[in-house]
């Protein structure tokens, strides 16, 4: 753990959504700190509330939902109550993004050059001139060939994978603090995702900036990420050190996530599964939001829902932790 | 029964229906319209057609507010003596019986065209959609008036009455089928490639059978909302078509016909000839608009 | 590139001979040119003189051709109504309505464009709310009834406008303009106001439509998440990537005002080729409307032609070639 204060805090965290049959809480009480230069993997399946943790970290939650209580600190500061155009400054220049599909996030009608140096030239004082060579340099660090010919390009005359370099060139522009990349690889070929991966772990930490790395690929994680968050229906389930997380898991839902990765070294006839599915967020269970599915359910878990509790290396929202109680 | 009627009034559709204003509105306008359109000869207090009861002393009299208005002709009369509230009753019937007509036939031929051309594929799928693209490019007045004109130069001075009806309908709805066609040829060929319409290939079911039965349901939404478009638009244009002289005869004037009577008077100082019909118009149009706006505001997922 | 321009001449040259073909077959077998022209009480023998003349007994595709190559020059024979030469009546006409759809083409994008950007950008305003309801009055107002009302109110009742005709013109070779007077532009106001309603209302719902859909892309979001001003956002980028559907859509609507003049030209009695075309059919002028329609069908082409080249020159995605995925 580093003994500087941490890039980013969520604390207790709730966004909700207002609709016209109710109110949904598509996150609850959720809370963590990602740390200067570390990669924090956020792990969990489709609806869990992973995507709508790092809009709403990088102030671009789209209505109906909003942030109904918590507070999102950046170096300490408050970033979660600033007006638009404060809000605006950070982005680019303290938190970049990078979103899932690299053809959709380019503007087709525009360069790659005229993106990226718009994107310079907002954050950074420099002039057009400057702001072009070090678009090259950019567009060269993310592993573009004939980058200083290519900075002339139109987005469709790139390859998938090309674009999504460019997309990390784009996010990183303004020498950000913190990235916040929603599944990265998700939309590109298998053959690219390691690449990209790779691409995106070496040129942060060559950088400095740490990263929130979203996905549902634990693979992806165990190989890249420092520390994981595996979320749940919009709670976090258990945080910790990727090794601690991955090879002991505290939570019996990561227990259940990894034996669910089939291995080469056991042979099985059948696949583990989990049983259930993630409930629908107008029909969270009380307590613990996992406990119709878990195979150590107690009494205790239908009616208490339990709080992130020290479990070794890592912590994990689990009664089965709780020190007080006798196993 | 009951069930089903509350579950129509709980769907989604029903609730934001009920949740606008706007669309409130806009139904209850039009049912007004409708009603006293279609029943106008229960509801006008005169029958502008029966020359008995039409009086020449009461020629030009101004609504019923104005000096000079008589409680008998609540908007006024007509140059003829005729009640003008009537007038402009059995016009609106006028308007929308032969605005509705084009559009239930534009309907039944894109729809269908469209289905055989999204469904099928290939040659004929290219030879409708060219076709349509081609009549696209030109606005339907154009070529409304062009049917108009050409049948109107065929067919012999006599005959031209009877036959003004169908020959209008069918001119404003040729005009109209290609934006059908093309709406759900998209759809079809989307539906194509779902499982269920594979599945029903396989058992056997007919290309008929499938495109009717299991195809058409799922492409209704946009059909519907482009059908409100163009009701609007086929009412106008029968308007401008019959204001043009080259609608309807003029032995049933719709509210077109009316206005263009009218507006001999303007500049007399007898608006109210003109300017009524006009106002029963620019209402029917406007809510029926209203209408379609906020269906296609409601059957568009994507909004919310 | 080359190949796109060729394809789409050849496209258009075959919409030309389609439209040729159905204004040949109005003009030679909807009604009998020669009783129309000759009357009921002619002789046999002047039937076939003039049958001959015209080359009435000659084969069919011959006389189309013969058709295509006199309406190539411009020669439709004599209007039927008038008996004056169909080209020479067109000409004249021509400039008025030329000058009524500029006019009101331009006052359709000048109005409609801006509103169109601003309802999009500022959904939940008061003035946005105002603009999108009038908007859908004035889809709802047929042209004819616009035209009425103004006429109404501006010539009637105030008395600052004129309702009739176009003024004062000047003569400029063989066109006739109604810009170089002030009593000509007087004459022009309503009517090009009344013409361009209809499409200034059609420009800003598509512009505000369009615009909206810009909005939710993901590159706009992804603009949003590199910090960039709301400026930049919404002109640099929203508003580029909408004009490039809607300049090609609304280059495509403009070719209907020249149609549209029909309905205005009529109210305000405008000296336009509209106004004959209106009266041809309701004499049943066949070689009026015959040549109408093969010269509005042409200016349709001209301008379908012009905005695919448009189309081709705003987006890079069809005019750069691609030179490979890497």
């Amino acid at each position: 753990m580093a003994d500087s204060p941490p890039l980013l805090e969520v604390r207790n965290l709730r966004v909700e959504f207002h609709t016209r049959r109710g109110i949904l809480t598509a996150l609850d009480d959720v809370s963590f700190h990602i740390d200067r230069g570390e990669v924090l993997g956020v792990v969990g399946e489709s609806g869990a509330g992973k995507s709508l943790t790092g809009s709403a970290i990088i102030g671009l939650l789209e209505p109906p939902g909003r942030i109904a209580s918590g507070q999102i600190l950046l170096n300490g500061r408050r970033i979660d109550t600033l007006n638009e155009e404060a809000s605006r400054r950070i982005r680019g220049k303290e938190i970049g993004a990078i979103f899932q599909d690299p053809l959709t996030s380019l503007n087709p009608l525009y360069t790659v050059g005229q993106q990226l140096v718009e994107t310079i030239l907002t954050h950074l004082p420099l002039t057009p001139a400057q702001a072009r060579k070090r678009a090259v340099e950019l567009l060269e660090a993310t592993g573009i060939p004939a980058a200083a010919q290519r900075i002339d390009h139109y987005p469709h005359q790139f390859s998938g994978g090309m674009r999504q370099r460019v997309v990390i060139a784009l996010a990183l522009a303004a020498e950000p603090r913190l990235i916040v990349a929603d599944e990265p690889t998700t939309a590109l070929d298998v053959s690219i995702q390691a690449q990209i991966i790779d691409l995106l772990k070496t040129i942060c930490r060559d950088r400095g900036a740490a990263v929130m790395l979203i996905t549902h690929d634990m693979g992806v994680i165990a190989e890249t990420a420092d520390r994981v968050a595996v979320m749940y229906a919009g709670r976090i389930a258990e945080i910790g050190p990727v090794s601690s997380v991955i090879g002991t898991p505290q939570h019996p839902y990561t227990r259940g996530l990894m034996d669910a990765i089939p291995s080469i070294h056991r042979s099985t006839e059948f696949l583990a599964q989990i049983d259930g599915s993630m409930p629908r967020l107008n029909a969270i269970p009380s307590g613990c939001a996992f406990n119709p599915r878990c195979p150590q359910r107690m009494p205790r878990c239908l009616t208490d829902r339990p709080e992130l509790l020290d479990a070794g290396a890592s912590r994990a929202a689990c009664w089965l932790h709780d020190a007080e109680v006798e196993l | 029964m009951k069930r089903r009627l509350y579950q129509l009034w709980d769907s989604d559709l029903a609730y934001a229906w009920r949740n606008s204003n706007i669309a409130v509105l806009a139904s209850v306008m039009l049912l007004l319209l409708l009603v006293g359109s279609v029943g106008a000869d229960w509801v006008a207090p005169h029958n502008p057609f029966d020359l008995a009861s039409i009086n020449l002393i009461d020629a030009l009299t101004p609504p019923i507010w104005m000096e000079g208005g008589n409680p008998l002709y609540l908007l006024g009369t007509d140059s003829q003596g005729r009640d003008l509230y009537s007038s402009l009753l059995y016009g609106m019937r006028v308007s929308l019986f032969i605005g509705v007509s084009s559009v239930i036939l534009a309907m039944a031929m894109g729809v269908v065209l469209g289905l055989v051309s999204g469904y099928v594929g290939g040659r004929v799928d290219a030879f409708i959609m060219r076709v349509a693209d081609v009549q696209l490019s030109f606005p339907a007045i154009l070529i409304a008036l062009l049917i108009d004109g050409v049948v109107r130069a065929a067919v012999p001075a006599h005959l031209l009455e009877n036959i003004a009806f169908p020959v209008l309908i069918g001119a404003i709805a040729l005009a109209g089928w290609p934006q059908y066609a093309r709406t759900v040829r998209g759809s079809t060929l989307v539906e194509k490639n779902r499982e269920y319409v594979q599945a029903a290939r396989v058992t056997g079911v007919s290309s008929s059978a499938i495109l009717f039965q299991h195809v058409l349901p799922n492409v209704l939404g946009p059909v519907l909302v482009l059908a409100t478009v163009h009701l609007a638009t086929a009412i106008i244009t029968e308007a401008t078509l019959s204001f043009l002289g080259v609608g309807v005869p003029p032995t049933s004037p719709s509210l077109g016909t009316l206005i263009r009577v009218g507006n001999d008077f303007l500049f007399s100082g007898e608006w109210w000839i003109t300017i009524f019909p006009g106002l029963a118009l620019v209402l029917l149009v406007l809510s029926v608009n209203l209408l379609g706006d906020w269906l296609r505001d409601a059957l568009n997922p994507r909004l919310n | 590139m080359v190949f796109f321009i060729l394809r789409r001449l050849l496209q258009a040259v075959g919409v030309m001979l389609s439209v040729a073909l159905i204004s040949f077959i109005l003009f030679q077998y909807v009604g009998d040119p020669v009783t129309i022209m000759l009357g009921q009480d002619a002789t046999e023998q002047d039937r076939i003189e003039l049958r001959q003349q015209l080359g009435l007994d000659q084969p069919a595709p011959i006389q189309f051709a013969r058709f295509v190559g006199n309406a190539l020059q411009g020669d439709f024979g004599l209007s039927l109504r008038q008996g004056q030469k169909v080209s020479t009546l067109l000409a004249e006409r021509f400039p008025a309505t030329m000058e009524l759809s500029v006019a009101a083409a331009g006052l359709a994008l000048i109005v409609g464009l801006p509103l169109g950007v601003y309802t999009a950008l500022n959904r939940h305003s008061r003035l946005s709310q105002l603009v999108l309801t009038l908007s859908l009055v004035g889809v709802s107002l047929p042209t004819f009834l616009i035209g009425i009302l103004l006429i109404l109110v501006f010539a009637v009742m105030l008395g600052w406008l004129p309702s009739y005709g176009r003024g004062e013109t000047v003569q400029l070779g063989w066109w006739s303009t109604g810009l170089l007077t002030a009593d000509g532009w007087e004459h022009l106001i309503l009517p090009a106001i009344t013409l361009s309603l209809f499409q200034l209302t059609l420009i800003l719902r598509l512009v505000r439509s369009e615009m909206l859909e810009v909005l939710r892309q993901d590159y706009i979001k992804f603009a949003r998440a590199r910090g960039l001003t709301r400026r930049a956002i919404h002109f640099g980028h929203a508003l580029k990537n909408t004009l490039v559907p809607v300049i090609t859509i609304t280059g495509l609507q403009l070719g209907g005002i020249i149609a549209f003049a029909i309905v205005t030209e009529t109210v305000f009695q405008w000296p336009g080729m509209g106004l004959l075309f209106i009266q041809a059919v309701q004499f049943a002028d066949i070689p009026v409307m015959a040549a109408y329609l093969c010269l509005i069908a042409l200016i349709f082409v001209v301008i379908n032609l012009v905005v695919d080249m448009l189309y081709f020159v705003v987006d890079p995605r069809l005019r750069v070639a691609r030179t490979g995925a890497h």
